[in-house]
Order: C-alpha cells, then sequence, then structure tokens
C-alpha cells in the first residue's frame, strides 16, 4: 500500500506546472485564435502528455489532467487525452460527443479528428450548429455521424474520470488564488483573511478538496467508480467557486480578472460529462446491485 | 500508487476477522450505565487476552507492534464486526501517546499494561467551567506540597469520569497562561475527589463534572517538565482530532448499515443523500491511506488533523440524519440509529470545536493570518 504519487509522477507533475504555468493561452481561445493554445498542445504532445492515457497508468493521466484543470489551459483536454488516444493517428486534437450525457463535442471547429460515440461504437463525424457555453473556452458543437468506425468501451467512463481531475485541479488553483486575494485585500484597516468568516469559508473548501483528490486517485486504480470521482471533486470544486466568488468580491464578478476563466470553467464542467444526479443514480444501481 | 495490503497485513487482517467473529458479543448494555460500563471493561480484557486491545503498542505493553496500516486495518474490521464502543479509547488513544512521547520508563511500565487490560479506565480532564475552546484559560490549580502536587478546582464534560479509575489533564503551577500548565495524572477515588454525573442528551451519564480539593499527586505522577504541560498535551492532541481517535472503519460500518436501510425502503427522494454517507466514508478511508503513506515515510499529522475532524464529524451526523429520514416517523423512536445521531451530535463540539479546526486550518494550512 503506498497511496502517494510516485518521485517520477510528482517530477512529471512539476515539469508540467512548469510548462503549463507559462500559459496565457485561454483568452485568446475564447476570442477564436487558437495559435497560442496549440503552441501549448503541442508542447504537451512533445512531453508524452497526450498518449498518456494508452502509454501509462490511469493514474498519469489523472496527473496531466488535474495539470490542465489546475492552469485553465483550453482545448478538448478530455476529448483528446482520456477518451480518443488510440483514434488521434498522429494528430493533435480530437474531440466527441458520447450522448446522452455529453450532448456536444467541445472545440470540433479547431480538432484535428471528430468523432460520436452512440452506444458503445465510434462513428467519424462532422460538427454542426455551435451552441454557445457559460465557458468562452469551450466552443460547443452539434455532431452528426458519418461513418462506422468501431466499438469503443468504456469511453464515458475515461471521460468521466478525465473530467474529475480537471475539476479537481481547477478547484485547486481557485482556492489557491483565494487565498492570495484575501492575503493582500485590506478592508477596515486588516487584510480580509484575518476575519473569521473568510477563513471558514476557505477552510470548508481546503477540507472539500483534501477529501476528493484520493476520490479522484482511487477511481483511477478501479477501487471506486469514476461516477464517484465526478461527484466528489465537482462538488468541491464548485464550493472552491462559489467562495472564490464571494471572497474575491466584484472585482470576481468582472471579466477582466482572471478569476472568470477558472469560475465558467468549473460551471461548464460541473454540467458536463453527467451531472451530480446522473453519477450518483449510477453508483446506487452498483452500489446496490 | 497502488491500495494493495502486503501479506503479513492481509494474514493480520484474517486473523482479526476470525476471532472477531467468534468472539464479538451480542449488543452490551450502555457504557455509560454501571452495568454496562462494567460490561465494557470485561469485553477489553476478552481483547487484552487476545493481544487485541492495543495492537499499534509495543509488546512489552500488551500490543504486539503492529503498523499504522495494521492499525487501520483492525480498526476496519472491529466496526464491520459490529464489534463493542471501546470504553478505554481515552486512556489508549490519548494519554498513552503522551506518555510513549513524554513520560519516564517507569510511568510506562507502571500505568500502560493496566491501561492495556483496562483494569484502569481512564477519563479525561481538560475542560473547565471557563475554559472551553480557550483551554489555555484554564484555572484548576496544583500547589506544591511535600513529595507532590496538591490539585484544587473543577474539571467539566469529562467522558467516561462517572464510572473510571483516573484522571488526566492540565492544571495551573504558575501565572503564565501558556507556560504556566502542567500535566498532571490522579486517581478518581482519591480523598478530595467529588465526580457529579452529568446526563447527555441520551439521558446517560457519558460525562462528568470532576471537583477537587487538595488532592494529593505525587510527583511521579507528573508528565514532562513542570509548566511544560501545554506542549505535552498539545504535541498528541491530533491523536484525538485526527485519525487515531475516529479511523474510518466506524464510518465505512455506518455507511454500509445505510445502504442496507435505503434497499429495505429505497426512497428515491433520498437517494442521493445515501450515495454521499457512502462516498464520504470512501473519501476518509483513502484520504487515511495518504495520511498512512505519509506517516510510513516520516511525515507528521500536525494540522492535517484539523482536516481530519472537521470532515469526519460533519459526516457521521449527515449518515444519522439520512438514516432518521429514512426510518420515516419512526426515527422519532429509540434506536440505534438514534443512539448514534445523538453520539454524532457532540462531534463538531468535542476534541476542539469545528469553528476552532476551521481556525486552525486557514491559519497553519492556507496561511492566512491571524
Amino acid at each position: 500500500m503506498k497511496f502517494t504519487l510516485s518521485e517520477e509522477q510528482t517530477q512529471f507533475a512539476d515539469t508540467l506546472d512548469a510548462l503549463l504555468a507559462k500559459s496565457d493561452a485561454a483568452r485568446a481561445w475564447a476570442t477564436g485564435n487558437h495559435e497560442p493554445g496549440l503552441a501549448v498542445w503541442r508542447h504537451l504532445a512533445d512531453l508524452g502528455a497526450t498518449t498518456i492515457a494508452t502509454d501509462g497508468e490511469p493514474v498519469d493521466m489523472v496527473v496531466v489532467m488535474e495539470a490542465i484543470g489546475y492552469h485553465a489551459i483550453p482545448g478538448p483536454a478530455i476529448e483528446t487525452i482520456a477518451v480518443l488516444p488510440e483514434w488521434l493517428d498522429g494528430a493533435l486534437l480530437a474531440t466527441t460527443a458520447i450522448p446522452p450525457h455529453v450532448s456536444y463535442a467541445v472545440d470540433a471547429d479547431v480538432a484535428d479528428r471528430v468523432f460520436v460515440v452512440q452506444d458503445g461504437t465510434l462513428f467519424a463525424a462532422v460538427p454542426g450548429k455551435r451552441v454557445t457555453s457559460v465557458d468562452p473556452c469551450r466552443a460547443l458543437f452539434e455532431v452528426t455521424a458519418t461513418a462506422e468506425i468501431g466499438p469503443l468501451a468504456g469511453a464515458f467512463d475515461r471521460g468521466v474520470l478525465a473530467c474529475a481531475a480537471q475539476l479537481l485541479g481547477a478547484g485547486r488553483a481557485l482556492l489557491a488564488k483565494s487565498v492570495e486575494y484575501v492575503k493582500q485585500r485590506t478592508q477596515f484597516g486588516k487584510p480580509i483573511g484575518s476575519y473569521q468568516a473568510v477563513k471558514h469559508h476557505l477552510a470548508a473548501v481546503h477540507v472539500g478538496l483534501e477529501l476528493a483528490r484520493p476520490v479522484v486517485y482511487g477511481a483511477a486504480l478501479g477501487v471506486l467508480p469514476a461516477s464517484a470521482a465526478k461527484i466528489a471533486a465537482g462538488d468541491a470544486a464548485y464550493r472552491a467557486a462559489r467562495t472564490a466568488l464571494q471572497v474575491h468580491g466584484a472585482i470576481g464578478y468582472t471579466t477582466e480578472n482572471d478569476l472568470s476563466l477558472w469560475l465558467t470553467k468549473v460551471r461548464a464542467l460541473h454540467s458536463a460529462w453527467g451531472t451530480g444526479q446522473v453519477h450518483r443514480a449510477r453508483v446506487m444501481t452498483e452500489l446496490s446491485a | 500508487m497502488d491500495l494493495d495490503l502486503d501479506a503479513a497485513t492481509l494474514a493480520f487482517q484474517a486473523e482479526v476477522r476470525s476471532w472477531l467473529a467468534a468472539n464479538t458479543p451480542a449488543d452490551l448494555p450502555s457504557m455509560d450505565t454501571a452495568d454496562g460500563f462494567e460490561a465494557h471493561r470485561a469485553w477489553e480484557r476478552t481483547l487484552f487476552d487476545a493481544r487485541l486491545s492495543v495492537v499499534s503498542w509495543p509488546e512489552e505493553f500488551g500490543g504486539r507492534n503492529a503498523s499504522l496500516l495494521q492499525w487501520v486495518v483492525f480498526e476496519e474490521e472491529y466496526y464491520a464486526a459490529g464489534a463493542p464502543a471501546r470504553v478505554s479509547q481515552n486512556g489508549i488513544f490519548l494519554l498513552a501517546p503522551t506518555l510513549f512521547a513524554h513520560g519516564t520508563a517507569e510511568q510506562c511500565a507502571r500505568l500502560l499494561p493496566t491501561m492495556a487490560n483496562a483494569e484502569q479506565v481512564w477519563a479525561q480532564a481538560w475542560s473547565e467551567p471557563e475554559a472551553g475552546s480557550d483551554l489555555a484559560a484554564i484555572r484548576a490549580a496544583a500547589r506544591r506540597t511535600d513529595g507532590g502536587w496538591l490539585l484544587s478546582g473543577q474539571k467539566t464534560w469529562s467522558s467516561r469520569a462517572t464510572f473510571a479509575d483516573r484522571g488526566f489533564g492540565l492544571f495551573r503551577t504558575s501565572g503564565e497562561r501558556h507556560r504556566g500548565l502542567t500535566y498532571f495524572m490522579f486517581s478518581l477515588r482519591a480523598p478530595g475527589v467529588t465526580v457529579r454525573p452529568i446526563a447527555q442528551l441520551d439521558g446517560e451519564p457519558g460525562f462528568a463534572e470532576i471537583f477537587l480539593d487538595d488532592v494529593f499527586v505525587p510527583d511521579d505522577d507528573v508528565i514532562g517538565d513542570v509548566d511544560n504541560g501545554w506542549k505535552v498535551a498539545m504535541s498528541t492532541a491530533s491523536n484525538e482530532r485526527g485519525l487515531s481517535l475516529r479511523s474510518p472503519g466506524r464510518f465505512l460500518a455506518t455507511a454500509r448499515r445505510l445502504v442496507e436501510l435505503w434497499e429495505t425502503s429505497p426512497d428515491p427522494v433520498l437517494r442521493d443523500r445515501v450515495v454521499d454517507a457512502w462516498l464520504g466514508a470512501q473519501a476518509y478511508r483513502l484520504y487515511t491511506f495518504g495520511t498512512v503513506t505519509r506517516l510510513a515515510s516520516g511525515g507528521s499529522l500536525g494540522a492535517e488533523s484539523s482536516v481530519n475532524k472537521l470532515f469526519w464529524s460533519d459526516l457521521d451526523i449527515a449518515m444519522h440524519e439520512t438514516a432518521l429520514d429514512l426510518l420515516g416517523g419512526e426515527g422519532e423512536t429509540t434506536g440505534d440509529w438514534l443512539d448514534g445521531y445523538l453520539f454524532s451530535l457532540a462531534g463538531p463540539i468535542y476534541a476542539g470545536t469545528n469553528e476552532i479546526q476551521r481556525n486552525v486550518v486557514a491559519e497553519r494550512i492556507l496561511g492566512l493570518p491571524r
């Protein structure tokens, strides 16, 4: 029993952090300028991060997705890294819809390969109408299946786990930003982080994230269902987002502040890849089986 | 990263499981009644005879040098078997770690064996009427006398004190707030001790007030240095808040019972709460395995134990509230779920209120200003 990341995994996470911390591709991506984001993805591909799900263990995939969530990296990360790595065929990005819980293919305008998974079968697809997400970095597209490719087992659960990891990373970033802000923002002559009302909010966020993380990694090891990871990380990250907005006050409610990149991402991913209710129903079905 | 148990731990788990299956008694009366207390004391003796009362202790004191992981596994098996609550827990989980860290060899040899076999059951004596969350405001005092000390003052909310044999706690030996406290052990049967039982929400005297009037304590029953009691107590306080007092085992067992209850009356409105309770117990289990891994490689618990305490205390209440709601109108009536619910309500209060724990998390982990 050793339930912490290995030295290699920790080093890999540090390497990813160092690379992704430099990225400010999200705002450009939201306006349709994909080039800075694609440059980040090329770096990720060079590091082997985009094929980690086939080359490494599920835990490695979670490490990558957590880093992508932490740094609000735009692009079809869940789809490329966790769902479709075998179908990249040397391309950089792939995307897919998996109805009923993943109705749209994210970033189908920039992905090299577009698919749809219907009842466990993978189809090539063409993007149709664009739908606007709360997260301006997520361009959503309806898709129409064209040619049948073949069976694709476990696609939804792999995506759910990756989504949970991305949410966990985003939640941790929101807490870090909140802590940084309340230490320097002064009101009534004191940093607002010295007031108990603020401290207690952030302590609750920390507890939620600390207890969600082992669930996500436990799901990667197969001791818990992916649905459990989405419930735990979704709720913890959402609480982190609501609290981050509250402790930032009005500045957090603006798109001028970068906080909005994480706030909208977390709200989007909370709804995407199956809601909490969907996953609780799945867990109970498994528990009572 | 893996969650596989090694061969030695698996063998230990199998032994514990089969022993408990053969020896776990049917429901004992509440340990907060006179008869129930003695029944629980006898059960502790049975555990001790199987060398299962203090598995993580050294063999010389009745343990078997079990690793922290094996102790967590023992706890899982213990609660899964539905075995009785531990009447010795305040001694073995709160006082013993302090003795191991700060006690003399003589104190360990004299006190630990009778703690392990429950010949002596210990009660804690921390809080006072004017010293709750602000524990350093302690007023009960110790005065020098020939060969020892005279303790005087009032302690309260002392768990198990109604029927226990001995107590431990902090007393003021000089004026300085934190640096004027000393850690004492004393007999609850000594001349000058008066114990007044206090009925808790369940009607049983689970805790008591202790009045001390010039109670003699020999020098041998001081732990650590005089005036250094605050540091001695705090160095092991994470044991109470953290995983040793509330290991994942009991919450896993409660979660399993809750899922079974849901299956007998699967109210769709309550499904999500049942899943959240089950998931909370799993999360706490895996979180604990992370902690065990870190401790095994030389880490320390510290402020992290406040994270544990905040999580398990809220989880325990939520699980029992969900059960009572599943029971519908029957939720009002006495039974295991109601008992467990009333017990869970104390969780956010004892061992340092959850408000204090949130301050600890915010200041010592997140680094927010005082």
